[in-house]
C-alpha cells in the first residue's frame, strides 16, 4: 500500500516534471530569437493599375492686379475695400494732387495770356496788311515812294511772324496744360479689370512711393491652384489630366478639376513640379487666397499585369525584390517596377507572374536563412 | 542501489516543487533583467538595421543624428551621390515628440523618409499590416507599439495624417516607438514654428527699423518669407555598392565634402557606447545584486532544507552510511532544486516579457550562461550544507 503510494506520487511528479520540460522546450523554440518568423502569403495579382500623383498647393489667382500710384504721394482718398467687387473703369481712389490743380490754374492763366497775345498779334498784322495794301496802291498812283512801300511791306511781315509765334506760344501752353491734367488724372487710381479687391495696403494719409500697391484686384473666376508635385512621383503629369482638389478648409468633400498646365520650369532647390489645377466650377464661397489644397491627378489605366503590394518589396543588397516560398525555404526574387498607384499597388515589369505566391508582410526583418511561419494575419496587427 | 536523494524529494514532495517554484520566480526576474539589457541594446541595434544604411553622414563634428542633433542642408545627398562608391544616398529627420490621436497621445521618433521607391534607405523595411507611403504628403506608418490602427488620424504638430501601414520593432533608442512620414511634412514638424511663435516672428521683424523701412517696402516681406524657411535634415543615410569599402567612402566624403561620416560600427559604438551606456550600466549593477541575492537565496535554502533533516541524516550516519552518499544525496537534491528553479525562470520570463513596455530580449546564449552559473551557486551552496551534514555527530539520532 505504502510502495503504492510512493510509486503513484513518484508518478505525479514525474509527470509534473516532464510537463514543465515540455513547457519550456516549446518556450525555448517558440519565442525569443530562435522562434520562426511570422510571415504572410499573398498572390501577384494581374491587374489595370492607374497611376496617382498627388501634389499640394495654394490657391492662386491667375490675374493679379496691383493698382498703385507711378510717382511717390499720398493718398488722398480710397473708394473700395477688401471684398467689394469692382468694374473696369471704376475709380477706386485718389492721390493727393499737392499743388497740381493750383498750377492747373496756373496753366489756364498763361494759356488765356498767351491767347490774348495771339489776339493783339493777329491785330496788328491785319493792320500791317491793310496799311501795306495801301501804299502799295499808292505806289501805282505814283504818289508815293518805293522806299515807304518796302518799308510797310517788311511791317507786314514782322506783324505775320509775330503771329505765327503768339501761335505757338498758345500751342505751348495748351499741351502745358493738357499735360498738368494728364498727371492730375494719373493720380486718379482706375480698376483696369472688372474683380474683386483683395487688398488695401494703405490708408488715406499714407505716403507711398512710386509702383507700391495701394489696392489689388483679381478676378475671382480665375482662380486656380499652383500645385507641386514631387519630382520623384509625377511621371505622367500632362496638361487636360482630370484632377480632384481637397481644400482644407472643406476637409474631405472634393472639387473636381484639371491640369491646366504644367510649368515648364521646375523647382531645382524643393525638387518639386510646379503645375497649375484649375477648377472645373468657380468654388462657392470663393477659398481664401493661399489657402491649401492637396491634389490628387489619376493617370490613364496603364495595361493590366501583375501587381503586388508595396509592402512586399524589399531591397537586398541594392536590388529590389520580394520573398518567395520554395519548399518551405525563402528565396528572394529580383523584380523590376512599373508603375505604383495611390492605393499601394506596384506593377511588376519583370520577375513575377500573375498568380505567384509572395511574402507580404512580416513580423520582422527576413533573410534567406530565417524560419518562418505562415500566417494569416501578423500578431498584435490589427487591421 | 536506492537514490536516496529521490526518496527524500518523493518524500517531501510539495514543499520541495514549491521551494524551486519560489526559486523560479527569483531567477526568472533575473533573467528579465538581463533581457531588458539586452533589449536595450537590440533596441539601438534595430534603430541602425531599420534604417538600411551602410553610412551615416552627419553635421560636421557631431555625433548625430542619434545622439546629438545634427543639421545639414537638404540638397547635400545630391553631392554625396556624386563620390565614387555610392549607390544610394537619402535623406532623413528623426525627432521624438508627441504624437496625437483620437485615444490618447503617443510618445514617438518621427522619421522623415526621403521619396523614393520601397527600399530607400531610411523607410521601414517591413510591414505587418497596411502599405507602405504612397503620397508625397499626409500619410504615415507606424509601429503597432504605438497602438494606432490603419486608417486613424494622427495629428503631429500643425498637420493631420492618415496611419496607412503599420512595422513592428521600429522603435529609437530610447524606446519611443516610430511614426515614418514623408520627409517634407517632417522637416516641417521639426523646423517650423507653430503659428502663434510664427506670427510673433512677423510682429518682431516688423518692428526692427533694419528690415520694416518706409524706402523699400518689399524688404519685409522678403525678410519674412526667407524665415519661414526649412531646408535641414539630420542625416544623409547611405548604401554604398556592392564590394566598395565602407571605411574609404567614409574617408572620400569626409575629406572632400566636409562632413562627419559614421560607418556601421562606429555608430554602434556611439549608441551602444554612449548613449545608452549609463542606463545599460545601471541595469546591469542591479543584474550583478540580484545574481548575488539568488545565489544566497538558494544557499540559504539548500543550508535549511539540510538542516531541517539532520535528524534523518544522523540515522544514515548510524546505520553506517558512507560519506559520500550522504553528499551525493545533498548535492543531487541542490542541482535538482536548481534545475526546476531554472527551467520554471526562464518559462516566467518568457512568459512575462511581451508584458514589460520596453522591449526584453531573452537571449539564448544568457540562457545557457544562467544556466551554469545557477548549477555552480547550487553545487557550491550545496558544500556548505554537506559540510554541516558531514559534522553531524550519530548520537543526535538518538538524542533529545
Amino acid at each position: 500500500m505504502k510502495l503504492f503510494r510512493l510509486k503513484g506520487r513518484a508518478l505525479v511528479l514525474v509527470g509534473m516534471v516532464l510537463a514543465l520540460l515540455a513547457v519550456f522546450v516549446f518556450v525555448a523554440l517558440r519565442s525569443g530569437p530562435l522562434a520562426p518568423i511570422a510571415v504572410t502569403l499573398g498572390t501577384v495579382e494581374e491587374r489595370a493599375i492607374s497611376a496617382g500623383l498627388f501634389g499640394l498647393g495654394t490657391v492662386e489667382p491667375r490675374f493679379t492686379y496691383r493698382i498703385g500710384p507711378t510717382s511717390a504721394g499720398r493718398v488722398n482718398r480710397l473708394l473700395v475695400d477688401v471684398g467689394d467687387r469692382v468694374t473696369a473703369g471704376q475709380l477706386l481712389g485718389e492721390m493727393d494732387p499737392v499743388d497740381l490743380d493750383e498750377r492747373i490754374r496756373s496753366q489756364e492763366a498763361i494759356l488765356t495770356r498767351s491767347r490774348a497775345s495771339l489776339d493783339e498779334a493777329q491785330t496788328r498784322e491785319q493792320l500791317a496788311i491793310a496799311e501795306a495794301r495801301r501804299y502799295e496802291q499808292l505806289l501805282a498812283a505814283r504818289s508815293t515812294s518805293e522806299e515807304i512801300v518796302a518799308a510797310r511791306q517788311e511791317a507786314r511781315q514782322r506783324a505775320g511772324a509775330t503771329v505765327s509765334g503768339a501761335q505757338a506760344e498758345v500751342a505751348r501752353a495748351q499741351a502745358d496744360r493738357n499735360a498738368i491734367s494728364t498727371q492730375r488724372q494719373n493720380l486718379r487710381l482706375i480698376a483696369p479689370v472688372a474683380g474683386m479687391v483683395s487688398a488695401r495696403d494703405a490708408e488715406p494719409g499714407t505716403t507711398v512711393i512710386g509702383g507700391q500697391m495701394v489696392l489689388e484686384i483679381i478676378d475671382p473666376s480665375s482662380l486656380w491652384l499652383n500645385a507641386r508635385f514631387d519630382q520623384g512621383h509625377a511621371a505622367g503629369l500632362q496638361p487636360g489630366l482630370p484632377a480632384t482638389v481637397v481644400l482644407r478648409s472643406h476637409q474631405g468633400a472634393s472639387v473636381a478639376g484639371r491640369v491646366e498646365r504644367v510649368e515648364p520650369r521646375a523647382d531645382p532647390v524643393t525638387e518639386e513640379i510646379l503645375a497649375k489645377i484649375s477648377f472645373a466650377a468657380t468654388p462657392d464661397p470663393l477659398p481664401p487666397i493661399g489657402e491649401l489644397g492637396e491634389v490628387n491627378v489619376v493617370l490613364a489605366a496603364k495595361r493590366a499585369g501583375p501587381v503586388v503590394p508595396n509592402a512586399a518589396i524589399h531591397r537586398l543588397n541594392g536590388v529590389l525584390g520580394v520573398w518567395q516560398i520554395f519548399d518551405g525555404d525563402l528565396r528572394f526574387t529580383p523584380v523590376i517596377l512599373g508603375a505604383t498607384n495611390a492605393d499601394g499597388y506596384v506593377q511588376v515589369v519583370e520577375g513575377l507572374a500573375t498568380g505567384d505566391r509572395i511574402v507580404v508582410y512580416s513580423a520582422s526583418l527576413l533573410d534567406a536563412r530565417s524560419r518562418i511561419k505562415v500566417v494569416d494575419q501578423i500578431p498584435g496587427a490589427v487591421p | 542501489m536506492i537514490n536516496l536523494a529521490g526518496r527524500d524529494i518523493l518524500h517531501d514532495g510539495p514543499k520541495f516543487v514549491l521551494t524551486g517554484l519560489g526559486l523560479g520566480l527569483l531567477i526568472g526576474v533575473t533573467l528579465s533583467m538581463a533581457g531588458v539589457y539586452r533589449g536595450m541594446i537590440a533596441d539601438g541595434r534595430a534603430l541602425l538595421d531599420n534604417s538600411g544604411a551602410e553610412l551615416w553622414v552627419v553635421q560636421q563634428e557631431t555625433l548625430g543624428p542619434y545622439a546629438e542633433p545634427s543639421s545639414l542642408y537638404d540638397d547635400v545627398y545630391r553631392s554625396v551621390l556624386t563620390v565614387p562608391g555610392v549607390s544610394q544616398a537619402a535623406n532623413v529627420t528623426y525627432l521624438t515628440m508627441q504624437v496625437r490621436s483620437d485615444r490618447e497621445d503617443v510618445r514617438a521618433m518621427v522619421v522623415g523618409m526621403a521619396p523614393g521607391p520601397a527600399g530607400t534607405p531610411g523607410w521601414p523595411p517591413y510591414l505587418v499590416s497596411g502599405r507602405q507611403v504612397t503620397r508625397s504628403h499626409y500619410e504615415a506608418v507606424a509601429d503597432i507599439a504605438t497602438g494606432f490602427r490603419l486608417g486613424d488620424r494622427i495629428g503631429i504638430r500643425r498637420h493631420e495624417y492618415t496611419v496607412v501601414g503599420l512595422t513592428r520593432r521600429m522603435v529609437s533608442s530610447g524606446g519611443d516607438p516610430m511614426v515614418f512620414i514623408p520627409l517634407k511634412d517632417a522637416q516641417g514638424a521639426q523646423f517650423l514654428r507653430d503659428n502663434d511663435a510664427v506670427l510673433q516672428g512677423r510682429r518682431r521683424t516688423a518692428q526692427n527699423p533694419a528690415f520694416n523701412r518706409a524706402g523699400a517696402p518689399a524688404v519685409l516681406d522678403a525678410v519674412i518669407a526667407s524665415q519661414n524657411v526649412s531646408r535641414s535634415v539630420n542625416a544623409v543615410l547611405v548604401t554604398l555598392k556592392p564590394g566598395v569599402d565602407q571605411a574609404d567612402v567614409a574617408k572620400a566624403i569626409e575629406r572632400w565634402k566636409r562632413f562627419t561620416v559614421y560607418t556601421r560600427a562606429q555608430m554602434e559604438a556611439i549608441l551602444v557606447g554612449k548613449l545608452i551606456a549609463t542606463a545599460a550600466k545601471q541595469i546591469g549593477m542591479f543584474l550583478v545584486i540580484l545574481a548575488i541575492v539568488s545565489a544566497a537565496i538558494v544557499a540559504f535554502i539548500i543550508y535549511t532544507m539540510t538542516l531541517g533533516k539532520i535528524r534523518e541524516i544522523a540515522v544514515l550516519k548510524l546505520i553506517g552510511t558512507r560519506n559520500r552518499t550522504i553528499a551525493g544525496m545533498i548535492m543531487q537534491q541542490a542541482i535538482a532544486l536548481g534545475v526546476i528553479g531554472f527551467v520554471v525562470g526562464k518559462i516566467a520570463a518568457t512568459f512575462w516579457a511581451p508584458f514589460f513596455p520596453k522591449y526584453v530580449l531573452l537571449m539564448p546564449r544568457d540562457s545557457l550562461i544562467g544556466f551554469f552559473v545557477v548549477m555552480v551557486i547550487c553545487v557550491l551552496a550545496s558544500l556548505i550544507a554537506i559540510r554541516a551534514a558531514l559534522g553531524v555527530d550519530p548520537a543526535e539520532a538518538i538524542g533529545g
